[in-house]
């Protein structure tokens, strides 16, 4: 077989891994949308609220440590306990629940029936306002993210590649275990949101808020679950990138991985963010693969939104969204 | 009454407004936004010295030090706004900490006769005296950066790298691309293969440029890399199993925050310097018992002695040393910024000067002229020890290649005069 197309086999694989991680963002953009039509600009942000809570718990970091040593003159910084992965997880996830009432509580309660302008707008200085909160809270340094996950090489892909075709492939461990992690979570919530209370109350509102309203459904309580859901959302995706480049506050800009994936995907499918970020993930590895070093490289982020401009042309509601019927 | 008034509330505006202190020293710092583990070690480094110098020396000369410190967020619109806020009143120098901010106060300090320090950043050309009259880059820059890997790389293989391949993953911006043209003229000269690999802004995403190299086995990789770019290309170097010794990056990619995220497994990574690394140093002594212990450190005291805050105190150091070398030139102790100019200029750092300060062996010694801006282009290699958590230096300090980056310099500055229509100075 010739070695260009062993080669671009491989990229493909690892595109498909990429996608994935991209797809894990879009996620929660895609959930917030679905149920009350706000572009949630801070869907970054909130993975990096949620890596840096995670860590921080872990490491038994004391919040705001900063702020009450300036204000009191003492010294504290650390409880002095360290916090195994699953229940930090698990903290973390009451954190972004408590998030979730309060974005809900203070920002969106008051703003319901306005436009969605306006409600991408408070989006925006909701961003700014936890970036700012996770940097007060916990310090902005690099924290190393270790919650046990699988890194490097796999072994035995490594091999079998080797034996079959006799090139080893490159996938990383760390991207398969996401892939599972991703494919769980999409079975989870596409399971919710059939065959639970909740999950058809969520697509209700979806549907038509004032319908869903008039049969009993409380707005405020669906809202503060799909926030969650998002929150919880951010977590993995925060889980994911944090591993891999530490937790640091550029993490909030892997938002921009997502916004071709949700251009492609669609705003309102769960599987057209997954079917999405695999077609901005291969596509993407496999033209810096096969046209990148001809024209200077490091095409990757300029051509995911050429690629997901290209399907807006030909279907502007996404690869899955929803069909725009305009009645006259 | 209105006089009255007015009296009072200018009264209290004096009272409420900062001291007025003599030497006013802008930190263009930035605390938060991507970048700011970075930001963070080298303001509080910057502005460290001085506030010893403050507290433990009465200032410089008898002058006391005006820190006033401006958040840039390492956004180049910011940056030049805190340049014009802050510009009045005399400020001496400013260290933009940023190659996008100071091709951009370029020519407003030039116009303004303030001097810009860019230490081993910006624009590299600046070294060139005759033409930049107001920037200085000493003690190295980024072509002296690329001359010393590839010196490295050659002291590595019995000076013999023909035929070799050697990889530049790069920010593609302009900073990332500042080593290219020197790369090429050494590998003209040293007949070795390079191979370009940029990785987009922000960098969290390198799988291409990782598989790239495992697939062609380089000999070996150099990074110009900056913030999240650097984490992630040692982590996905080390899933690569990339040997480790044959990686090496700029001064700007070897950082504590670079290797942490990768763990144990980043050990044996190289990173350039033009300074020496950790706090076995007598100042320190001294920063711990006027600065931090005093409750006047710039943070929380917990950067103290890594590679960025020794390099904000460097660069605070060699400030300070050009402001007695201007008092001495001109006589007096209030200097303005065309004096502090002057001595900058005028810098000679030397071994002996350096050890008086409780800095022995802390830098190259060099010298600064009419005609050279930069010093004398010396770094060094330091490699990350995991186990003891710190970079330690493994080689002396060498002097970059002179012969193909004064060529460089020269070509690259009279372009720059010949556009800009600047007359030649130090004639």
């Amino acid at each position: 077989m010739p070695e260009q197309f062993i080669w671009g086999l491989e990229v493909l694989l690892n595109g498909l891994m990429a996608g994935v991680l991209y797809a894990l963002v879009a996620l929660g953009f895609v959930l917030i949308y679905k149920a009350s039509g706000i572009f949630n600009f801070a869907q970054g942000v909130m993975a990096l609220f949620a890596a840096l809570t995670l860590v921080g718990i872990m490491d038994g970091q004391v919040p705001f440590a900063h702020l009450i040593n300036s204000i009191f003159g003492t010294e504290i910084h650390h409880f002095g306990w360290h916090v195994p992965a699953f229940l930090a997880i698990l903290l973390t996830m009451v954190v972004m629940v408590a998030l979730a009432w309060a974005v809900n509580k203070f920002v969106f309660k008051h703003l319901v029936n306005q436009e969605p302008i306006i409600l991408f707008m408070a989006t925006i200085g909701l961003a700014y306002f936890l970036e700012g909160f996770g940097d007060i809270m916990w310090g902005s340094d690099i924290k190393k993210l270790d919650v046990g996950l699988p890194q490097g090489i796999n072994g035995v892909i490594d091999e079998a590649t080797y034996q079959i075709l006799g090139y080893g492939f490159f996938i990383d461990n760390l991207d398969l275990f996401a892939t599972a992690i991703a494919a769980a979570l999409v079975f989870t919530l596409i399971v919710f949101a059939q065959y639970t209370k909740q999950g058809r109350a969520m697509r209700a509102v979806a549907d038509d808020h004032q319908a869903a309203l008039s049969v009993g459904i409380s707005l405020n309580f669906i809202w503060v679950m799909v926030w969650s859901l998002a929150g919880f959302v951010a977590l993995v995706a925060g889980i994911m990138w944090g591993t891999k480049s530490g937790v640091q506050f550029s993490l909030s800009l892997i938002a921009l991985k997502a916004l071709p994936v949700l251009m492609l995907g669609g705003f309102t499918s769960i599987p057209g963010a997954i079917v999405g970020g695999l077609l901005i993930g291969m596509g993407e590895k496999l033209f810096e693969f096969a046209i990148g070093s001809a024209i200077g490289g490091a095409t990757e982020n300029w051509f995911a939104y050429v690629l997901a401009l290209l399907f807006l042309v030909f279907r502007p509601q996404g690869l899955f969204g929803e069909k725009i019927i305009e009645r006259v | 009454m209105k006089m009255k008034l007015f009296g009072a509330a200018m009264a209290a505006v004096m009272a409420a407004g900062p001291a007025l202190a003599d030497l006013k020293i802008v930190d263009t710092s930035y605390r938060t936004g991507p970048y700011a583990a970075n930001g963070i070690p080298f303001s509080d480094g910057y502005q460290d010295y001085f506030t010893l110098l403050n507290e433990r020396d009465g200032g410089i000369g008898g002058e006391m030090v005006n820190l006033v410190e401006c958040e840039t967020g390492y956004n180049t619109e910011k940056g030049v706004e805190c340049y014009e806020a802050t510009k009045g009143d005399d400020s001496l120098v400013y260290q933009p900490l940023s190659t996008g901010i100071t091709y951009q106060l370029i020519p407003k300090a030039t116009a303004d006769g303030i001097p810009l320090h860019t230490m081993g950043y910006g624009r590299t050309s600046a070294k060139n005296g005759k033409v930049f009259e107001w920037v200085f880059n000493y003690p190295a820059n980024y072509w002296d950066g690329a001359s010393h890997a590839i010196t490295h790389i050659l002291n590595e293989n019995n000076g013999d790298i023909s035929g070799k391949t050697i990889a530049l993953v790069y920010h593609n911006s302009a900073y990332g691309k500042e080593p290219i043209r020197t790369l090429e003229e050494l590998s003209k000269k040293h007949g070795f293969n390079l191979t370009l690999l940029p990785v987009d802004h922000p960098g969290q995403e390198q799988k291409s440029q990782w598989l790239q190299i495992r697939r062609e086995q380089p000999d070996n990789v150099i990074m110009w890399g900056w913030g999240v770019m650097n984490q992630v290309a040692i982590q996905e170097a080390v899933n690569i199993r990339y040997p480790m010794e044959n990686f090496i990056g700029i001064w700007w990619s070897g950082s504590e925050n670079d290797v942490k995220a990768a763990g144990d497994r980043a050990n044996g990574y190289k990173a350039l310097t033009f300074h020496n690394l950790g706090s076995d140093y007598p100042i320190y002594a001294d920063i711990q018992k006027y600065v931090v212990d005093a409750g006047k450190a710039a943070g929380a005291g917990d950067q103290v002695g890594t590679v960025l805050y020794n390099r904000g105190m460097y660069a605070a150091m060699l400030a300070a040393e050009a402001i007695k070398t201007a008092q001495e030139i001109h006589g007096t102790s209030a200097i303005t910024p065309a004096m502090m100019r002057d001595g900058m200029e005028n810098l000679s750092m030397t071994e002996e000067k350096m050890a008086a300060l409780g800095l022995p062996n802390f830098g190259p010694e060099f010298d600064v002229s009419c005609e050279n801006h930069g010093g004398n282009g010396f770094g060094a290699v330091s490699q990350w020890n995991a186990e003891a958590g710190e970079f330690v230096l493994i080689t002396d300090y060498y002097q970059s290649d002179q012969e193909v980056i004064q060529a460089l310099v020269a070509e690259d500055s009279q372009a720059f005069a010949a556009e800009n229509g600047i007359e030649m100075r130090c004639q």
